[in-house]
């Protein structure tokens, strides 16, 4: 069992420890994403106009390819875990971005008229009204944007063994060892289908007032954001 | 402005526009392999996409699927393919089918679920058979949303068919790969920019299909 996992020394991690370090890697750059797609779709809910122009400048971030961004960016922030977070968090915008507008959007404006008649000033209506009814659309773009970046990450070890358990392809080639390539393809697979599963599962926990039984919703949801 | 300096070096080298390592070569290379595959991915998501959101049902199952397909590392399948098939096509087509299946076989289902139900409805009225309804007045009202799966999906190939130069494929990715390990920053560079331009020409062929073939009733609607 011990030989399954072992790993060649020049990787400088322990199979668990690759694992470790590709959520790390895939999940932080998607949190980050988050915490700039917030305060950026309240702008685009407030300010209509300012949606269009905002999608399309994602859009075009989008469409750089990742080994392109990432080989760009060495210039600037040498061969490190850096250079790969950041086009993730780019390209996690794309889905966040949207997600959180149509969330948003979506809360009845009769809805919000009661949370101001009861009181309530801007800053607790969002945090306590309109996030909440958005967090099923919120939640959806974070599980297309999370399984992305998982799979991408991997794509880091072309600049130079930055990819976490994508290193394991390149040691796999180089020493005729398909054991490595399945154990990181097998283990990339298994993580982005854990962190979806707890991903739905915070929905429903988030969400207490929906039906269990509403995967349509969330499935519509999921699709809208694989369409961007 | 290093990177910009580095473009124009790479565009102005008049050795980079010909023979086999060539721009003209490695960009029609690109492009084979990006209509190749999203063909083959249109052919198997579009038909299941019109056919089960028409009848409506299979919804879970596909959802099911595409969430699988979608888990698996683009990147790793190639290399793995690689390993168990040998220098070929199948390799690299196959992890690019794999990446372009769910975006276009769950947009169009959910394109075909959200159509309307009243001008099907008036569609059936009339007396219009089943494929009357799904060709003439499903599929041209769910184009946009189709396009936008289809889009999705073109750009996702143009940008992931670049590491098959890892595996000793053409493609523009052959600049980068071949650039990393000579260290030629302006090879790597100039191979960069043509990808984005490449993702950015789809982009607006793909604005520029939708513009010609959503009919212009749908289009002010949406």
């Amino acid at each position: 069992m011990n030989e399954l996992f072992d790993m060649p020394s020049y990787l400088e991690h322990s199979y668990f420890g690759l694992v470790g370090l590709h959520l790390r890697e895939a999940l932080l750059p998607v949190l980050a994403g988050l915490l700039v797609a917030l305060p950026v779709a309240q702008l685009c809910v407030r300010f209509r106009w300012l949606y269009p122009p905002v999608m399309w400048v994602t859009t075009v971030l989008y469409a750089i390819p990742s080994l392109a961004f990432f080989v760009i960016l060495i210039d600037y922030t040498g061969l490190s875990e850096l250079t790969v977070m950041i086009p993730l968090a780019v390209y996690s915008l794309v889905v966040l971005v949207p997600a959180i507008v149509d969330g948003v959007r979506s809360v009845p404006q009769e809805t919000l008229a009661a949370a101001t008649a009861m009181g309530l000033g801007p800053v607790r209506r969002y945090l306590q009204v309109q996030l909440p009814i958005a967090a099923p659309a919120i939640l959806a773009g974070l599980r297309v944007a999370s399984v992305s970046s998982i799979s991408l990450v991997s794509v880091g070890m072309l600049i130079g063994n930055e990819g976490a358990l994508g290193n394991m392809l390149d040691a796999g080639l180089k020493y005729d060892q398909p054991r490595l390539v399945w154990l990181s393809v097998l283990g990339t697979a298994v993580l982005a289908i854990l962190v979806d599963a707890l991903l739905i599962v915070l929905r429903v926990l988030l969400t207490p007032w929906m039906p269990r039984g509403t995967r349509k919703g969330s499935r519509t949801l999921v699709a809208k954001e694989a369409a961007r | 402005m290093n990177v910009l300096n580095f473009i124009s070096a790479f565009f102005n080298d008049s050795a980079h526009w010909q023979g086999y390592d060539g721009i003209p070569t490695r960009v029609a290379e690109h492009v084979q392999y990006t209509l190749m595959a999203l063909a083959i991915a249109a052919a198997v998501g579009l038909p299941v996409g019109l056919l089960t959101g028409h009848t409506g049902r299979g919804g879970n199952t596909l959802a099911l699927i595409a969430t699988s397909a979608r888990a698996l590392p683009s990147f790793g399948l190639m290399v793995l393919m690689f390993i168990l098939l040998g220098l070929g096509m199948a390799p690299v087509m196959i992890p690019l089918v794999v990446l372009a299946v769910p975006p276009i076989l769950v947009t169009t289902y959910e394109a075909m679920r959200s159509v309307d139900p009243a001008p099907v409805d008036a569609a059936r009225g009339m007396g219009m058979g089943e494929a009357g309804v799904l060709f003439r007045v499903e599929l041209p009202m769910a184009l946009p949303l189709i396009f936008s799966g289809l889009r999705s999906a073109a750009i996702q190939i143009v940008s992931t068919a670049t590491i098959a130069a890892y595996v000793s494929f053409g493609g523009l990715g052959r600049y980068i790969i071949d650039g990393l390990y000579q260290r030629d920053y302006e090879k790597v560079v100039g191979g960069a920019t043509l990808v984005a331009a490449m993702a950015l020409t789809t982009l607006a062929v793909f604005w520029a299909v939708g513009r010609i073939t959503v009919s212009p009733g749908v289009r002010r609607r949406g």
